[in-house]
């Protein structure tokens, strides 16, 4: 099996693996209990949260550990309110942000959605332009786009909220691990962060917080995570988080390098297929993401057909599986219906292989041949 | 498996709080893990993704079947913390919005913090929190129950079986009684699969939660059960990619639904016999405190009583100094989600207990893996610094 879906999981690296091992067998003590065994399993869990800290230059106090992204994101979104609030959300963000957004809007924020251009990129004076000074905001653009991959100039944008006196939030869910991210010079206030994305566990991710940011929590009870999330440690899962993230920063150029190597060899095969159109090619995009559409396909019938022959490729977010729906990012993007639901992501890891990428593209040859007979007739002018 | 360098050095006491993992339920776990495993992401719509939807999903019909629900009856979450919030904040805001005035909650105080936080969290929303009075043993009366259930309460949330005390109520009967009210009452059962016969359909209970880790499965993982008939709605707390019918969005942590339900089928199908063992267990350490030590008063009911609890306070010894001097003994004052705070626990001090017996009390707690040995070892060391403490102490003097 070919797997080239790693903006939807990742397997578990070995050394997170081997790392989550004794805190899944011969440690099993409650992070809150006062005992040797409670103290032990505390102490890893602090261990983590530093390795955690060091993947986006943070600090270990500004970790929060929470179930995944999704977790992560909705509690971000409780860092405003009171009268007035608004919340300002890009086009293209992650649904764990847009349904988040949309249920604090059903609680009387105020939503202001953010327009991206063909690129997917948000505008700094769009943002400026929304932004309004009386009230308290918050801003919420990811990183990077888990569809296309596109980078956002978190920098610019971040700036732009806080000189407006605006709270900043990123996913970077799919940035960490990818990109270098120094969350202490970083104009951003809250950042999500998810394990099973950069070769950690599911179940497990973060929110990371400059500690002047108050958060009402969501969870409730026991006091856990300096009173912002109760519940008993995910001790096994933040500690292969930690392994996972500590890989990751010591590996991130190499990694970034190879699936790189990886992306330009399968752009070049894709660049011959006349029915191939890159989204997003001529801006910034993290190295292992590509997402292009097939002009005259479905996605489903692409997929479906790559399936049989082994392949794992995805259209867009995992989350949107299934709903026989167009992406809303390449709608955002200004894309059509038809070119929306032609799409197909293939996200890039560490295991893959140059043998691999060729594979694909001459699997995509036959599926288009098969499933085109006027392509394949030479009726299309290429 | 018993690690080593507890047993040599420190006898764990304390699976109330956290218990250790069988080598099957990390082994399968261990096997959705790397590139060879069932990694991918159950919502992935290929091969490798409906292969992790299909595990969950046969997850779920066994967890279901074990605890007597329909698999769709059945939410992951990310522990009982997260449902006990759900079902309680999910169900107020599903049935009274935001503006509550009026709406009454019951509850007693001997509940879990992640159930009393909610409720506070509730109150200040305008909710009215009813506190169900209990016995000295820490029994709900079904009389006063009923009593307290008036027009206007929506809710109310009972445990199963108390973490401290491990005392159990009358859930079916509680039950009846909420629903001839029309009251929406939630179990918190985290302390109870693998401790008793449960069975969420026969005993009519709209919500109940769980948590793996106290019956043998991971940290970090749970379920809510919601009742399909007559229908349960919660809002959710979290949004997103809409898994879980869109009551709980997150990539659902294969590894950890297949350890959970792997450890309740161990937990249910050896429940006889473990019930055996810690009985014998718990009479046997009852018993070497009580012929030891004058004045160790027992923190429980005599009839509804789960055994793996044994919950003892120590009259005329400082609790602080109690467990400083047991640190070779995992064991713990009340539940280990407050024992950062250091104050007595408040569900001894519901009880009637005063101040200093509430803090000077131990909860054992006894899991598949503990032995004659450890009961021995725990009692000589109990009985050592008791009488160590009381000698020292000119309270105890008084006293005696």
């Amino acid at each position: 099996m070919i797997y080239f879906d790693h903006n939807a999981t990742t397997p578990v690296l070995p050394e997170a693996a081997a790392a989550m091992q004794p805190w899944l067998s011969e440690h099993y003590g409650n992070p809150s209990s006062v005992h040797r065994a409670g103290r032990l399993a505390r102490q890893a869990v602090e261990e983590a949260r530093e390795q955690v800290a060091a993947l986006v230059g943070a600090q270990a106090s500004e970790v929060i550990f929470t179930s995944g992204g999704t977790e992560a994101d909705n509690l971000a979104l409780h860092s405003v309110g009171g009268l007035g609030a608004r919340l300002l959300v890009g086009a293209t963000e992650h649904a764990a942000v847009l349904e988040a957004a949309s249920a604090r809007a059903g609680q009387g924020l105020e939503l202001d959605i953010l327009p991206v251009d063909q690129n997917g990129l948000i505008a700094q004076s769009s943002l400026a332009e929304r932004l309004r000074r009386d009230v308290p905001q918050l801003v919420s653009i990811m990183w990077a786009n888990n569809e296309s991959g596109v980078i956002q100039d978190i920098a610019a944008l971040g700036d732009c909220a806080q000189r407006a006196g605006a709270l900043m939030h990123t996913d970077a869910v799919q940035a960490a691990g990818k990109l270098p991210i120094d969350f202490a010079a970083s104009p951003v206030d809250l950042l999500s962060l998810s394990a099973h994305k950069i070769y950690g566990p599911k179940g497990v991710g973060a929110l990371v917080r400059k500690r002047h940011v108050g958060i009402a929590p969501m969870l409730r009870g026991g006091g856990h995570e300096g009173g912002l999330r109760a519940g008993t440690e995910n001790l096994p899962g933040i500690v292969g988080f930690g392994a996972a993230a500590r890989s990751a920063r010591l590996e991130l150029e190499q990694r970034q390098a190879h699936v790189l190597g990886l992306r330009t060899r399968l752009e070049a095969g894709l660049a011959q297929m006349p029915q191939v159109r890159l989204f997003a090619a001529s801006v910034p995009r993290v190295a292992n993401t590509c997402q292009f559409g097939l002009q005259g396909f479905q996605s489903e019938a692409l997929l479906m057909a790559f399936d049989q022959r082994g392949i794992a490729v995805a259209s867009g977010s995992a989350c949107h599986a299934g709903s026989g729906k167009p992406t809303h990012v390449l709608l955002a993007m200004g894309y059509d219906e038809d070119t929306a639901h032609s799409a197909i992501r293939v996200s890039l890891g560490q295991q893959n292989t140059a043998a691999e990428v060729d594979r694909f593209l001459s699997e995509l040859d036959d599926i288009l041949r098969q499933q085109a007979p006027a392509y394949a007739a030479g009726l299309f002018a290429s | 498996m018993r690690p080593v360098y507890l047993r040599a050095e420190m006898i764990y006491l304390d699976y109330a709080a956290s218990a250790p993992l069988r080598e099957e339920v990390i082994e399968a776990m261990t096997r959705c893990l790397g590139v060879d495993g069932h990694f991918a992401n159950p919502s992935s719509d290929h091969g490798p993704g409906r292969a992790s939807a299909l595990l969950v999903e046969q997850a779920r019909e066994r967890f279901a079947a074990l605890i007597g629900a329909k698999p769709q009856e059945i939410i992951w979450t990310s522990g009982a913390t997260e449902a006990n919030n759900l079902a309680l904040l999910g169900a107020a805001e599903f049935y009274a919005g935001t503006g509550a005035d009026g709406q009454r909650i019951a509850v007693a105080k001997t509940e879990h913090k992640s159930v009393l936080d909610p409720c506070r969290q509730l109150a200040l929303r305008g909710w009215k929190l009813d506190w169900l009075p209990t016995d000295a043993q820490g029994l709900i009366e079904t009389e006063s129950f009923a009593g307290l259930l008036g027009e206007q309460t929506a809710l109310a949330s009972c445990m199963l079986v108390n973490n401290e005390t491990g005392v159990i109520q009358d859930i079916p009967a509680l039950a009846e009684l909420a629903a001839e009210r029309q009251v929406l009452l939630h179990v918190d059962a985290a302390q109870a699969l693998g401790k008793l016969d449960l069975h969420c359909q026969r005993w009519n209970v709209p919500m109940m939660s769980f948590s793996a880790h106290k019956f043998g499965g991971p940290k970090g993982i749970g379920a809510l059960y919601l009742r399909q008939r007559p229908p349960v709605k919660v809002r959710p707390l979290m949004f997103g990619g809409g898994q879980e019918r869109g009551l709980r969005s997150g990539t659902l942590a294969v590894h950890q639904i297949v350890g959970l339900v792997r450890a309740a089928e161990l937990a249910v199908a050896e429940l006889e016999r473990n019930l055996g063992h810690w009985q014998q267990l718990r009479q046997r350490l009852w018993r070497s405190l009580q012929d030891a030590l004058p004045q160790c008063l027992l923190n429980g009911a005599d009839e509804r009583q789960s055994p793996h609890v044994l919950n003892v306070s120590f009259a005329g010894v400082d609790g602080e100094a109690l467990r400083a001097d047991l640190d070779g003994l995992a064991v713990s004052s009340g539940s280990a989600c407050t024992s950062e705070h250091a104050e007595p626990s408040y569900v001894l001090r519901a009880l009637g207990r005063d101040d200093a017996l509430a803090d000077a009390s131990l909860r054992f707690s006894f899991g598949v893996q503990s032995t004659v040995e450890d009961i021995d070892g725990a009692a000589q060391q109990v009985i050592h610094s008791v009488r160590r403490l009381r000698a020292l102490s000119p309270l105890w003097e008084d006293a005696a």
